[in-house]
């Protein structure tokens, strides 16, 4: 489907935010994608759209010049690309970038952030590819963008890391369910499958991560009618110990350097651990943070464990 | 009241004791039990008590109770009682209270929760529905907003004699509005576009630009405008500008005016002679008002979702003064605090951040990400210690608000 390309409209996109260089790294060309990295500034802070429209950079060397250009901030700068905030981000999905950015930053890794747009092409160079929560029809939408354009399946298989949450992680397998429950075909890059559930799922999470991962007990906050069935090629992120999840007792999946999820709150803001996880699949090893800068996600961690463990008999 | 049946006058007698012992016990404002009762005995009253009166009706996501307000005060030039149920009671026992309360008002302006306004439409038949906007609020329990939408959609499909004003700048209002037969459409002006960059016809990337927003593929596109708004100047549908000039501050509640000024010309108030009214309103249900505590004057605002704080955070005084946030998550608030990560605070930047209430810990790791300082307080008294002499803003959700509201006494 070919799409009209909308001009760039500063005054409904943008809000004036601190001034701050537009971010390097990524091709600045009139089509440029947004970056909302730096100060998140250089476009237009929290809008998801109306921003300069994603064509395929047109820097010298085509799509494959980004990382050439990207050495302009040195070769070590994490990208993150954030998938179609205009159609799936309704639960505080932004958090989940946020946090990716400060927990690199804080370890002297610069960060490129993205934020994409659906009438835009999925740049094949980042490293962590972010895919957050949505309605059903947005949810059908991008399933339809993202298996025409192909992207997303392609640095899937190359090993680029991807956190999927809720209907984005749904968008994942090989089908999901529609409006009325009905099957959609998905993009097929997890081995699962979900459909429609006989409840909604609401209210606070405990789970265990499988111990493979080294990450500390999940919590966070579902809301949704999904029930995802895991293929044998895809694992459990987590055992539930207190929610829906998956709805068979388990919570989440992960394959390769692809996890999803159904917890928003978001997840890596409760979970920094979660968060280290993917910036370690992307940058390697990492030192840990200074106790200072974790004081208050420790804090707000041990008062969400306290407050839900009771409700779970524990 | 002598044209309610035997039935109903019992109901509405019942309902207005409960209501003032409410009052008295210091429980609440009365506004929902009296309705509650009423309705336990009469189950049809508020379509009776509705019966025979001009009815308006007003909902959105934010702004009902202002708007509310301000379209009574307008309508107050009519020189006739209108009923209204001032105190954001927007389900169906409010309404009920509001109307009880006010047997012989020919006119009533009426709140309503945005996902029950088919059925109030269905109780009240209402002379003109106001649309405000609508965004995310809630999630854990309040429906998708396209559905919302859709449902106002059939409501009005079905209902030909409702005059509807709303808001042209936000599309799922234009689009919900879409099916009615008669639209006053008002710029109002969106701020908050997080939850409208896709079309709600045909889920394409909408395009904005100076004249509004449209859908390139399907063609819907903001509807050209009777009433506009242009910074705190109104044009009103003969093409004449007013200087809006109220009391209430903000950019949000100048949208709300200009809807009210709308509903007001409708009936038959002009401008001019609305307008004074409406400059007269200074608080709606404690917000906006300032109050003296301990040598200190706070000034409550309330927000509840991320559309609300963007329009709280454009009313805060601009001489940098401190200001407490506070935030809670019970059910009315909404259990799950993930909104607070839609919600830009970077423009707290400069000014002393305060941080408090029950879910004060959501708020200080959203800051730190945001890289704005604060300090945590156990109380808003706290809050007032440790601030200097001088103004206090305070903005809070919808359960703090209440708390707050307690603690400071419901003077106000």
């Amino acid at each position: 489907m070919t799409r009209p390309i909308p001009r760039v409209e500063p005054e409904f996109g943008a809000e004036p935010g601190p001034a701050g260089p537009p971010a390097a790294g990524w091709p600045q060309t009139a089509g440029g994608p947004q970056a909302v990295d730096g100060s998140q500034a250089a476009g237009g802070p929290y809008a998801a759209g109306g921003q300069p429209a994603f064509g395929e950079p047109r820097a010298a060397g085509g799509p494959q010049a980004v990382s050439g250009s990207h050495a302009a901030s040195g070769p070590s700068a994490l990208r993150l690309v954030w998938i179609y905030p205009d159609l799936l981000s309704t639960y505080g999905d932004r958090g989940n970038l946020l946090m990716l950015q400060r927990r690199a930053r804080l370890r002297g890794v610069p960060v490129e952030s993205v934020q994409l747009n659906s009438d835009q092409p999925v740049p094949r160079s980042g490293d962590i590819y972010l895919l957050g929560g949505g309605e059903d029809l947005p949810q059908i939408l991008a399933a339809r963008r993202l298996r025409a354009d192909g992207g997303l399946a392609a640095v899937a298989e190359r090993g680029a890391v991807i956190l999927a949450v809720c209907a984005g992680y749904q968008l994942m397998g090989s089908v999901f369910g529609g409006v009325q429950g009905e099957p959609v075909d998905g993009l097929g890059i997890m081995d699962i499958r979900s459909g429609r559930g006989d409840r909604r799922g609401v209210g606070e999470v405990l789970a265990d991560v499988d111990p493979e991962l080294g990450v500390e007990r999940l919590t966070g906050f579902e809301n949704h009618q999904g029930v995802t069935t895991l293929g044998p090629a895809a694992r459990p992120l987590a055992r539930v110990v207190l929610g829906v999840g998956n709805g068979d007792g388990t919570e989440g999946a992960y394959a390769g350097h692809v996890l999803g999820t159904y917890l928003h709150g978001p997840a890596l803001v409760r979970n920094p651990g979660l968060a280290d996880l993917l910036l370690t699949w992307a940058v390697g090893t990492l030192s840990p943070l200074p106790e200072a800068d974790e004081s208050w996600t420790r804090q707000l961690r041990a008062e969400r464990l306290a407050a839900t463990a009771p409700r779970a008999g524990q | 009241m002598g044209k309610l049946p035997i039935r109903a006058r019992v109901a509405t007698t019942l309902g207005d004791a409960a209501g003032k012992v409410s009052r008295l016990t210091g429980r609440g404002d009365g506004s929902v039990i009296g309705g509650v009762v009423g309705l336990r005995v009469a189950p049809d009253l508020l379509r009776q008590l509705a019966a025979g009166r001009q009815i308006v009706l007003v909902t959105g996501t934010n702004g009902k109770t202002t708007t509310t307000r301000l379209v009574a005060a307008g309508l107050g030039a009519l020189g006739q009682e209108v009923a209204s149920n001032a105190f954001g009671a927007n389900m169906e026992s409010g309404l009920v209270s509001a109307l009880s309360g006010a047997p012989d008002a020919p006119y009533a302006v009426l709140e309503v929760d945005e996902r029950y306004l088919p059925m109030m439409m269905k109780e009240t038949s209402p002379r003109v529905v106001v649309l405000l906007n609508l965004s995310r609020d809630q999630m854990d329990r309040a429906a998708e907003i396209w559905l919302v939408a859709r449902r106002w959609r059939e409501a009005f499909a079905g209902t030909p004699e409702c005059w509807v004003v709303a808001n042209a700048d936000d599309p799922l209002i234009a689009w919900a509005a879409g099916t009615a037969r008669h639209v006053t459409w008002v710029a109002a002006g969106q701020r908050w576009h997080e939850d409208s960059w896709c079309c709600p016809e045909c889920g394409s990337h909408l395009q904005r630009d100076e004249l509004g927003w449209r859908c390139g593929e399907c063609g819907l596109s903001r509807p050209s405008a009777r009433w506009v708004l242009d910074s705190d100047t109104v044009i009103d549908s003969d093409g004449v500008g007013h200087t809006l000039d109220l009391a209430l501050p903000g950019r949000a509640n100048r949208s709300n005016a200009v809807m009210a000024l709308a509903v007001a010309r409708f009936f038959g108030a002009d401008v001019d002679q609305a307008l004074p009214r409406l400059r007269s309103v200074t608080s709606v249900a404690g917000r906006y008002t300032t109050v003296e505590r301990r040598g200190r004057k706070l000034r409550l605002l309330l927000a509840k979702n991320p559309a609300g704080w963007l329009e709280a955070f454009d009313v805060l005084e601009p001489d940098g003064r401190p200001v407490l946030l506070a935030v809670n998550a019970q059910g009315p608030d909404g259990r799950d605090t993930s909104w607070l990560w839609d919600v830009d605070y970077r423009v707290l930047r400069g000014r002393p951040v305060l941080i408090t209430a029950e879910r004060r810990l959501d708020l200080a790791v959203r800051l730190e990400a945001d890289e704005v300082p604060f300090d945590v307080v156990n109380s808003i008294d706290a809050a007032v210690d440790l601030v200097p002499p001088g103004g206090l803003d305070v903005i809070a959700n919808y359960t703090a608000f209440q708390q707050i509201r307690t603690t400071l006494g419901r003077t106000t």
